[in-house]
């Protein structure tokens, strides 16, 4: 196992290091000390090596991430694992605003509250939020999964594509173009094996399933005074 | 962007840490605002009134100014000159001569009250607490923040803390888009602004507010309504400590808790120091929602 303590290493040495990871390395076990908030921690990581961050991150911990595993024992600051390509992150605590934004792929775990703006623009990244997510979540998101265990905050979804949002709790209120819809068998199997795979006993048919009404997709006469 | 550090202490045995723990929170919020810093430190009371003036010219300036304001003011005043500041003791009920006084001379005044001292000047937050010597005051809140400036220019002036109303301190992220229409409005109600700052239009704000006999979180409550653009306070009275976000809450915000303080930092780096940190309950405040602590 690599130990690495940020009380005496320099962000750049930390993240190379762990960036210089290769497919094929033997050095697959990581932790890291003293994070203390600090921006930037184990960003653009791409070999199936797993780092245990042990504190709490500022902003954009774990961005661009590929193959890895990242897990911090406290809370994350704004931007966690944004632009996510592949791997899994997971977050003990809670996570700050636009958690997961853009994500391509992977699977982002909250064990805690994510706040306002998780999965914008996510582009088919899994999260699974243990706690609540805050306002205008999964905004223009475009595919993927955003499971959230407790409730979510105003404008779930605005102009959404077609990620599907699951919440097992209340909906404060749904944005643009967001609805309800049917939670079929094949959605219970997803979201089953995303559950399982976030440590979450929740239950599966506890949950109601959002998506896009797809009415903002083409342009549409009658909302011609509105542009 | 701007930094914000707030520590309320709930027990006495911290108070002569107070100084030490800001400044390091300060500091880390250096590259979130590299202009200028300043920080509102709630000390010993003296029993009179504390006024913290401000000169480009100190050495000049405060020479003689404590003889000369008791003569003016019939009683007594004492001086500690810090840096560019000076914190004078005043007599009970001579705030408004006083303010007379240093407005004929030129010298800025900076905030007044029972227990509050500010200090703020343009400069790396490093810099400023050591000429202010920061580290070695103590006492039971304080407020510090680190500007990164939008809205109007880089000056002593424009740097915050802002104080409008005695005892009174607020320091802002964000900027206001509605600041003109609400400096007429304050004008209009005798709280008028200073300077074209747009933070402290949301300082004047609260001092009508707080006058017209409103609580701290009812203030901080009509900030919500009032205020337009975005926006994170950090407000401080003599006894109280408020918090409140804009609803879109794109500002940064964390917050700790332990059985010993209240915190608030713009970023979670900013409590790596404090004592316990480790097991405190650490939260981001929810938008436009209101969070006061008195004692």
């Amino acid at each position: 196992m690599q130990t690495i303590d940020m009380a005496t290493t320099p962000l750049r040495e930390l993240n190379s290091a762990l960036q210089a990871q290769a497919e094929t390395t033997n050095q697959t076990q990581w932790v890291i000390e003293n994070p203390k908030g600090a921006h930037a921690v184990a960003v653009g990581l791409d070999a199936p090596i797993e780092v245990t961050v042990k504190g709490s991150t500022g902003y954009y911990c774990a961005g661009m991430n590929k193959q890895a595993t990242v897990h911090v024992t406290g809370s994350a600051g704004p931007g966690v694992a944004e632009n996510m390509m592949s791997g899994t992150v997971i977050i003990d605590g809670d996570a700050s605003q636009y958690a997961g934004a853009t994500g391509h792929g992977g699977l982002l775990v909250i064990k805690g509250n994510a706040s306002s703006r998780c999965g914008i623009s996510m582009k088919g990244i899994d999260i699974v939020v243990h706690g609540n997510i805050g306002h205008m979540s999964a905004f223009m998101a475009q595919s993927g999964n955003l499971v959230v265990c407790g409730n979510a905050g105003d404008a779930l979804g605005d102009s959404l594509y077609e990620a599907r949002l699951f919440v097992r709790g209340s909906v404060k209120s749904l944005g643009s173009d967001c609805i309800e819809k049917e939670m079929r068998p094949e959605h219970i199997e997803i979201l089953k094996d995303l559950l399982e795979r976030a440590g979450s006993d929740a239950k599966p048919e506890e949950f109601k399933r959002y998506g896009s009404a797809r009415t903002l997709y083409n342009f549409h006469v009658d909302h011609a005074s509105a542009y | 962007m701007c930094g914000i550090v707030g520590l309320f202490l709930k027990k006495d045995e911290l108070r002569p840490q107070l100084g030490d723990l800001l400044t390091d929170m300060l500091i880390t919020m250096t590259d979130r605002g590299p202009d200028s810093a300043g920080i509102a430190i709630y000390g010993d009371e003296t029993g009179g009134l504390k006024m913290t003036v401000q000169s480009d010219t100190p050495a000049v300036t405060f020479a003689g100014l404590d003889a000369a304001l008791a003569e003016v003011l019939g009683g007594p005043v004492t001086m500690k000159v810090v840096d560019t500041h000076a914190v004078l003791d005043l007599p009970e009920g001579t705030e408004a001569a006083a303010r007379d006084f240093m407005k004929a001379r030129g010298i800025r005044v900076m905030g007044a009250g029972a227990s509050m001292e500010i200090f703020k000047e343009i400069g790396l937050p490093k810099d400023v607490a050591a000429r202010f010597g920061i580290r070695a005051m103590g006492g039971s809140h304080g407020i510090g923040h680190t500007r990164m400036a939008t809205e109007s220019a880089v000056t002593t002036l424009g740097a915050h803390p802002f104080s409008t109303g005695d005892d009174q301190c607020l320091v802002h992220n964000g900027s206001l888009s509605n600041h003109n229409q609400m400096r007429r409005v304050l004008t209009e109600k005798g709280f008028a602004p200073q300077t074209q700052n747009d933070t402290e239009v949301a300082a004047c704000y609260i001092s009508s507010r707080l006058a017209e006999g409103a609580n701290l979180g009812e203030a901080l409550e009509g900030t919500l309504d009032d205020l337009d653009g975005f926006f994170t306070f950090v407000v401080g009275t003599k006894n109280g400590f408020g918090v409140v976000r804009d609803p879109i809450a794109c500002k940064p915000a964390v917050m700790a808790e332990t059985e010993d303080y209240v915190a608030f930092g713009s970023e979670y780096r900013a409590f790596a120091k404090l004592p316990g940190i480790d097991t405190a309950r650490v939260w981001e405040p929810e938008p436009a929602t209101v969070y006061f602590w008195e004692r």
